[in-house]
């Protein structure tokens, strides 16, 4: 009974003086007659035949009301649902039939009841594609090519490997270390320009390190049971694997990338981009395939890691062409990032594990040049497939 | 989403390299004649759509747009030892919040609790007190468009008033025409746009005008309110405006008589076979310039509205710089029945709410 008070009583005196200091209000004099700063996200736009849809998400301290909606610098009917005032951090949906022009851009200004506005731009207008449509089906294909082409082909380096020698073996560790470090420090900050464009109160840009966090902290710990860190037969495997999937959350934040691109007009899908990507993302089945030298993986396990590290992309894709929420994905790609975190971590200790801990001539140079090279051939090979 | 880093000029240029990927392009070309296969035209609600939505309740605002256009401010009146003509009116500042277009609040300084002030309507050559009480939480003044000495010109410094305080302006009603009055305290800007403007007309009175011809005279005597001449035609004030609702100084809702739309969703009834008559003003601040542009007619126009003969004659669209205005005078008689559409030429401003139709009745 005792130690229950003991928990109790500190929560109900929280309580009590919430409830005191909601009662005495002293901060009334604080308050003039100045409504509160109002704030307002457009959060996505999707387009379809003849009409606009917004969803906007109310982010002031008190509920606020869209009062009109100017298009194009003109007052629009439109209907909200669901009607009436939003209070903070409530959805609702904007519909307006609107004339839209296919290609061209289109402003939209909300008012609230107090006259302050809030701008989204359309800056190429075209219908939000369905995924079932015969467009599904090309940006499938294309997803393979930038996801699972590429990973395949690098893993076909993996007899080349088997046959180095243990410098050559060093050089391709750090290479992935490299290429790993890259994606990490990519998908951390493609999660951060979508925590950008999330609603400010949400704090997305926090959840994002947060999130990459816990993610790299929680596989590693996964690893540590399953044992990838040991020296037994099941680590090599392990790491591959938890390499794969890594590269795969970040594959899906490429294929998310290049749909959104697509479906707001700033791309165009040419065989050049798809290429590029391929030749960026070869790297990747490389450095999937390095912990495995010393193993004898069978073409299914192969096929397995392939698909972990490459289908991501064609699902990234899919979702990327929607409207889609800005926050989610930016949580997807720190779950990413903090996949890759961890990996990286796990290849690092490998290394150490082989070639700086042991009484053998430690292969620096190698190692140096390997990592060096991996940064430096992700960082120029993004250069022709930034979207 | 947008991924504004791309370069697309760059990529469509290269967009045919690798034929080998020849599939995809053949996919892609089929994919993207569907999704340009969506409309280009007006979808079938489209034409009605371009308005504001919900209406604005004339009683919780405290005016309606419609009683406006006639209500005219007479005053009171008395004769003093001269013989003359004594108007007085009371004219009341006030803060006071107003609805400008359906749910849009604005807090706004008034004349009266109005936007545009009270219409008030004089007879030249008449002797005026025009007693102003600033009820507001800033100084103001009424600077009237008229003639008459410095100290009676409403400026800082001749004819302010303090919140609380009171003053009279006295002048004499000249000339005659269609003119205005507005706060001229600083900043003077902000202190137009807040609401405090408003119409002052002063009809031609042609006992002060001997040397008139008859049909001068007949004109003189149509403009003058509650004559039997004055009494066929329709007349009505327009005041162009336009508000600032996030403070960014452009207007984000724009109107004759301040409701945005007020004259679209409901017309002003037109009697087909009567002249009409506009004292039309501009007082919209931020834009240089504002517009009345009529539908189907075409009308006179005095500007100023100093003359009694037009000075532009047969004309369907005015011009109309910040403070300018004048009369706008033109008939529907033998015109079919229906609605007539009224607007700025500025389609901007039409399209924000600056937007109108007269009913014609036969």
């Amino acid at each position: 009974m005792r130690q229950i008070l003991r928990i109790a009583g500190p929560f109900l005196m929280i309580v009590l003086v919430a409830i005191g200091f909601v009662q005495l209000d002293p901060l009334a004099v604080l308050r003039g007659n100045a409504p509160p700063v109002e704030k307002l996200t457009i959060e996505l736009a999707q387009i379809n035949q003849g009409e606009l849809k917004l969803r906007l998400r109310a982010e002031s301290s008190e509920a606020m009301s869209v009062a009109q909606v100017q298009v194009d610098g003109a007052y629009w009917k439109f209907e909200q649902t669901p009607p009436g005032p939003l209070s903070r951090l409530r959805t609702a949906w904007i519909t307006m039939n609107y004339p839209w022009v296919q290609g061209e851009s289109h402003h939209i200004t909300v008012l609230t009841n107090t006259g302050a506005t809030f701008d989204y731009a359309i800056d190429v207008a075209m219908s939000t594609p369905d995924p079932a449509s015969s467009l599904g089906w090309f940006l499938g294909l294309i997803g393979l090519f930038v996801g699972m082409v590429p990973v395949t082909l690098g893993m076909l380096f993996f007899p080349a490997l088997r046959a180095a020698g243990p410098g050559i073996m060093a050089f391709v560790l750090a290479l992935t270390m490299g290429l790993l470090a890259y994606l990490f420090v990519d998908t951390l900050s493609e999660a951060q320009d979508l925590a950008e464009k999330s609603a400010e109160t949400l704090s997305i840009r926090k959840v994002v390190w947060l999130v990459a966090l816990v993610t790299a902290v929680g596989l590693f710990m996964i690893g540590r049971r399953l044992g990838a860190g040991s020296g037994n037969g099941r680590g090599p495997a392990m790491l591959a694997c938890a390499i794969a999937l890594g590269i795969g959350l970040h594959n899906f934040g490429e294929g998310l990338a290049i749909g959104g691109a697509f479906a707001s007009g700033a791309v165009t899908l040419g065989s050049f981009l798809v290429i590029g990507f391929t030749l960026h993302n070869i790297t990747e089945g490389i450095g999937i395939v390095a912990p495995l030298t010393d193993q004898r993986p069978d073409l299914l396990m192969l096929c397995g890691l392939s698909a972990l590290a490459g289908l991501p992309a064609v699902l990234g894709l899919w979702v990327g062409v929607q409207a889609f929420s800005t926050h989610w994905a930016a949580i997807a790609l720190a779950v990413g990032a903090g996949a890759i975190l961890q990996v990286l971590i796990e290849v690092g200790l490998l290394i150490q594990r082989r070639y700086l801990d042991s009484a053998a001539p430690q292969p620096l140079s190698s190692l140096l040049a390997g990592g060096v090279l991996g940064l430096v051939l992700m960082y120029s090979t993004s250069l022709i497939v930034t979207v | 989403m947008n991924f504004p880093r791309i370069n697309r000029r760059h990529l469509l240029g290269t967009g045919l390299v690798g034929s080998w990927l020849g599939l995809i392009g053949a996919s892609a070309s089929a994919a993207l004649a569907t999704s340009s296969d969506t409309p280009k035209g007006h979808s079938p609600h489209a034409a009605g759509s371009m308005m504001t939505v919900g209406d604005v309740d004339p009683a919780s605002n405290g005016f309606d747009p419609h009683s406006i256009l006639t209500d005219w401010d007479r005053g009171v009146t008395s004769v003093d030892s001269d013989g003359r003509t004594v108007r007085e009116f009371l004219i009341t500042a006030e803060d006071k919040e107003i609805e400008i277009a359906p749910g849009v609040l604005f807090s706004a300084w008034t004349y009266n609790g109005r936007v545009p002030g009270p219409t008030l309507r004089v007879t030249e050559g008449e002797r005026l007190r025009i007693v102003f009480r600033n009820n507001g939480s800033m100084p103001h003044t009424m600077h009237f468009h008229g003639i008459h000495g410095a100290s009676m010109d409403g400026l800082t410094g001749a004819g302010e008033v303090e919140p609380g305080g009171e003053f009279t302006y006295r002048f004499d009603a000249y000339p005659f025409g269609c003119h205005l009055y507005h706060c001229h305290s600083i900043p003077l800007k902000r202190h137009i746009h807040k609401g405090l403007y408003g119409g002052f007309i002063i009809d031609p009175d042609p006992d002060l005008h001997p040397d008139l011809d008859p049909q001068a005279i007949a004109i003189a005597r149509s403009r003058q309110h509650g004559t039997p001449e004055n009494a066929i035609w329709q007349e009505m004030v327009m005041v162009m405006n336009g508000f600032d609702t996030n403070f960014d100084d452009e207007n984000e809702v724009y109107a004759v008589n301040t409701v945005a739309h007020a004259y679209a969703k409901q017309p002003i009834a037109i009697a087909r076979d009567r002249p009409v008559r506009i004292y039309l003003i501009n007082i919209t601040e931020f834009d240089q310039i504002n517009s009345f542009h009529l539908h189907a007619n075409f009308f006179d126009y005095h500007d100023h509205g100093t003359t009694l003969a037009p000075t532009s004659r047969t004309i369907d669209t005015v011009m109309l710089c910040q403070g300018q205005r004048g009369i706008v005078e033109f008939s529907f008689a033998g015109f079919e029945p229906g609605r007539y559409m009224f607007h700025a030429h500025q389609s901007e401003f039409a399209e924000l709410g600056w937007m109108g139709h007269f009913e014609v009745v036969a």
